[in-house]
């Protein structure tokens, strides 16, 4: 290490090995220190800086309700025997009483009436699962709509898509491990899915159930899977993600003073390692709270598994909705059109379940779209520039605009996953419900775009008229020559810097390649962009803010209003209503 | 046996034996339509005359519009010859009929009529042909039941319409099954017994008295545990818990995360 040999003089060495702590708890640190290198970490880690607001939490959440989870999921391996061999229930729970069932189920049972605070631990693990998953999807959300996925952070956000799947993941598996009839359901479901897969579709499904579906082996694999091999790459991953935080360093809202080459906060050390370390326990406190008081996955009521029944209201856990939900939206026939058919092979023929197969390809296509997204967007809009400071949603319309279709879509598809209880709820027919999902699946995306890039563009007009006329006031003012002004307030230099800091590129020109010619795919790149740039609202220029506070003066001072500023006042006044 | 086989080749045994069996058959069949006219006769057992009077009267008043004025059905109604006194006590008991208007499916809401009006009405539908009965008490006593193999029959043959913990589910075209929680004991089994609405038909060849009293035994104790884990949010599975933890928990998140930045910048 040459370069620490020139940072320090011989002497500062000898000083640092001939210090003595005064105080007993000063010697056992120096102990440590001596032995594990503390300083140096806590130095170089303590001095990040990061950026404080509300919404950069979420990840924080995502890891807090991780730790909550895999520490819940240790107290109930303890007692939870992931087998499938049956026995005859002989637990505290009366309705169930002497009936046959899996030791998955009756360990289960036990955890939840026979084991003191098992049934809370369950409940603790299963809400912090829910909220794991949650908080993801949220952060991922943010990352999308403030465009935090930019070049450097293509990668992270890959990263951050893997974990997402890796919790649904892990989500899944743990839902599916107590064998009651409604996790059977889940798993009946994915047979199905896999069954459908042409010519692959059984030989698959035989090997992961280990024969005919139930089989005696699922429940102690989908048990590995959900224990060890998931959580393990959750905890590489989520490694990865950090390490990349802070090699990325923190992305900001744009302010006063923020700029693309600096960030603006607190150190870690001590501001926000005390604020993290409490904010792990009011997350801790939430959760517990909530697994308190509400009860979760009432796993006594469904019985132990049995293939024949189905039972009303029978759904997976939030994040799996929209693909329940899904196939629930695709109709088997077309008319009178069945959707499925046979295509005839030599040896003897393979049915091709169509509604089932279908109902994936929007799944794949989310799920493709968000890993390549930044990419994508990048290739779009020919943007390869570094990005530290994020968009205000509005400033992106068309980003923003294409996120909201994305949700919408998902949103139909959440609500079909939940129409036979919203049908119950809100007195409506379960038909009905089906018959609109299906036109809102393909119309409503258009319309969410169509109408956030509207609200999108009109904030940005907004936000120019205020900087540029300040905010109305609400006094009205009458001239002595009888003319109506309203008074304006300028905005802070703070606010007028967010207001007035975002680029709105203009459509650029297709580019030549090396022959000098303009390809194909340069051809509809450039359409593309066009339609991502097309509508575009100018931030505001220095001249156009200079002209406009030279305006203004003139009201402030106090010097007599012109016919002219009466009437421009008017004008806005009008544009307004 | 010597005198019966010496006698057989008798020239009148031939018509003795016609004559056996033409009394023996035909005093069968007497005494078998009999058993059905007293069924079939005005006044059904365990219900006096005066009911069926009584019964008639009101069934004239409130239910002759859409069931007919001889309850032989019209466009609106069905007819109710048959449909039994167990019929009348569930689908009055519950205050789903008289129906408030036409729909899906009657809902249920407060009894219009009291019990004593109500078994007037039951004997009169009684009256019109033979049809399920009313339970004797003995199979609505849960403390005969057994709940755990009630659970098990529930979950086979009730849960996929019903819910696994009895709140309920949709059916097509806005008809639905009613949550099963918090009903009284007859009605469950009259329910089972006649098949209301879009229900099937249990009937006592499908799920014998003593399962139903099973069933009614394992609903009441379900009803009588709570829910151990706290509130059940309607115990619709994960769509509520789902829903809850979107609202509640992500409003606690956020209030906190605001309240830990609030004071930064």
């Amino acid at each position: 290490m040459s370069a620490s040999q020139e940072k320090y003089a011989e002497a500062q060495y000898l000083e640092a090995e001939q210090y003595q702590a005064k105080t007993r708890s000063g010697k056992i640190a120096n102990y440590v220190d001596q032995r594990v290198g503390g300083t140096g970490m806590v130095r170089e880690f303590g001095k990040k800086i990061f950026p404080d607001h509300w919404t950069f939490m979420f990840g924080e959440v995502a890891l807090y309700s991780f730790i909550i989870v895999v520490v819940s999921g240790a107290f109930l391996t303890f007692w939870f025997d992931p087998s499938m061999s049956t026995t005859r229930y002989s637990g505290s729970y009366a309705p169930l009483q002497g009936l046959e069932m899996s030791m998955a189920y009756a360990t289960a049972l036990e955890l939840s009436f026979d084991v003191r605070g098992g049934l809370f631990m369950r409940q603790l693990h299963h809400w912090g699962a829910l909220l794991f998953v949650l908080a993801m999807a949220v952060h991922m959300l943010r990352v999308f709509f403030t465009g935090a996925f930019r070049k450097p952070r293509e990668l992270n956000w890959v990263v951050g898509a893997s974990l997402l799947l890796l919790g649904m993941g892990a989500g899944f598996t743990g839902y599916s491990l107590p064998d009651e009839v409604l996790s059977g359901n889940g798993l009946r479901i994915i047979d199905g899915m896999i069954k459908a897969l042409p010519v692959v579709g059984t030989y698959i499904s035989f090997f992961l159930f280990g024969g005919e579906f139930p089989g005696n082996e699922v429940i102690p694999r989908l048990y590995s899977l959900h224990i060890f091999i998931i959580p393990a790459m959750i905890l590489i991953l989520i490694a990865v993600h950090l390490f990349m935080v802070v090699v990325h360093k923190h992305t900001q809202y744009p302010g006063p003073g923020r700029t693309e080459r600096n960030v603006v906060g607190y150190p870690i050390g001590p501001v926000y390692a005390a604020k993290a370390g409490g904010f792990f326990f009011i997350v801790l406190g939430i959760l517990c709270l909530i697994s308190g008081t509400f009860q979760i996955n009432a796993l006594w009521n469904y019985g132990p598994y049995d293939p024949s029944p189905v039972q009303a209201g029978a759904q997976p856990d939030w994040y799996i909705g929209p693909f329940e939900g899904v196939l629930r939206l695709m109709p088997g026939y077309l008319g009178p059109i069945p959707l499925e058919f046979n295509i005839p092979t030599p040896w003897g023929g393979n049915s091709v379940a169509f509604p089932v197969l279908a109902p994936m390809i929007p799944v794949a296509v989310l799920f493709l779209g968000l890993f390549i997204w930044p990419w994508l967007e990048a290739w779009i809009t020919g943007d390869k520039k570094e990005h530290h400071l994020l968009d205000r949603p509005r400033n992106a319309p068309t980003r923003t605009a294409v996120g909201a279709a994305v949700m919408t879509n998902y949103f139909i598809m959440w609500g079909m996953g939940s129409n036979d209880l919203i049908a119950t709820h809100f007195q409506l027919s379960l038909n009905d419900i089906t018959y609109w999902s299906r036109v809102l699946f393909f119309v409503g995306p258009v319309i969410a775009y169509i109408l956030t890039k509207r609200i999108c563009l009109a904030l940005q007009r907004k936000d120019r008229e205020v900087a540029l006329h300040g905010h109305e006031a609400g006094v009205i003012e009458v001239s002595p020559d009888g003319g109506f002004h309203e008074r304006h307030k300028l905005p802070s230099e703070y606010e007028l810097w967010t207001l007035v800091s975002y680029e709105a590129p203009e459509p650029s020109e297709p580019r030549t390649n090396a022959k000098g010619k303009v390809s194909r795919t340069e051809k509809f790149r450039t359409w593309l962009n066009k339609i991502w740039f097309e509508d575009r609202v100018e931030p505001v220029s220095r001249e156009e803010y200079l002209e406009a506070l030279e305006h203004s003066g003139d009201h402030e001072d106090g010097a007599p209003k012109s016919l002219e500023a009466a009437s421009s006042g008017g004008e806005l006044g009008s544009g307004r209503h | 046996m010597k005198a019966l086989s010496q006698k057989r080749r008798h020239p009148f045994a031939f018509v003795a034996l016609l004559l056996l069996g033409l009394l023996v058959t035909g005093g069968l069949y007497a005494a078998a339509t009999t058993v059905n006219q007293a069924q079939a006769s005005n006044t059904p057992e365990g219900y006096s005359a005066e009911q069926v009077e009584e019964g008639e009267r009101l069934f004239t008043a409130n239910c002759a519009t859409c069931h007919g004025p001889n309850a032989e059905g019209t466009d609106a109604g069905p007819s109710l010859i048959g449909a039994g006194a167990a019929s009348v006590e569930f689908q009055v008991g519950t205050g789903r009929m008289p129906m408030q208007m036409q729909g899906p499916q009657a809902p249920q809401k407060p009894p219009q009529f009291n019990e004593e009006q109500t078994t007037q009405m039951a004997a009169y539908v009684a009256s019109l042909g033979a049809g399920p009965a009313v339970p004797d008490d003995e199979w609505l006593d849960v403390d005969q039941g057994d709940p755990a193999r009630g659970g098990e029959l529930f979950r086979i043959n009730c849960a996929m319409c019903h819910n696994a913990a009895g709140a309920g589910g949709a059916l097509t075209e806005g008809k639905y099954a009613p949550s099963v929680l918090g009903v009284e004991p007859v009605h469950v089994y009259t329910a089972m017994s006649t098949g209301p609405q879009n229900m099937p038909v249990f009937s006592d060849a499908n799920i014998p008295p003593e399962d139903k009293r099973d069933i009614i035994a394992f609903l009441q104790t379900y009803d009588q545990q709570g829910s151990p884990g706290g509130f059940s949010l309607g115990a619709l599975g994960p769509v509520s818990e789902g829903l809850l933890i979107w609202t509640l928990g992500l409003a606690l998140l956020i209030g906190s995360m605001v309240w830990l930045t609030s004071r930064s910048s």
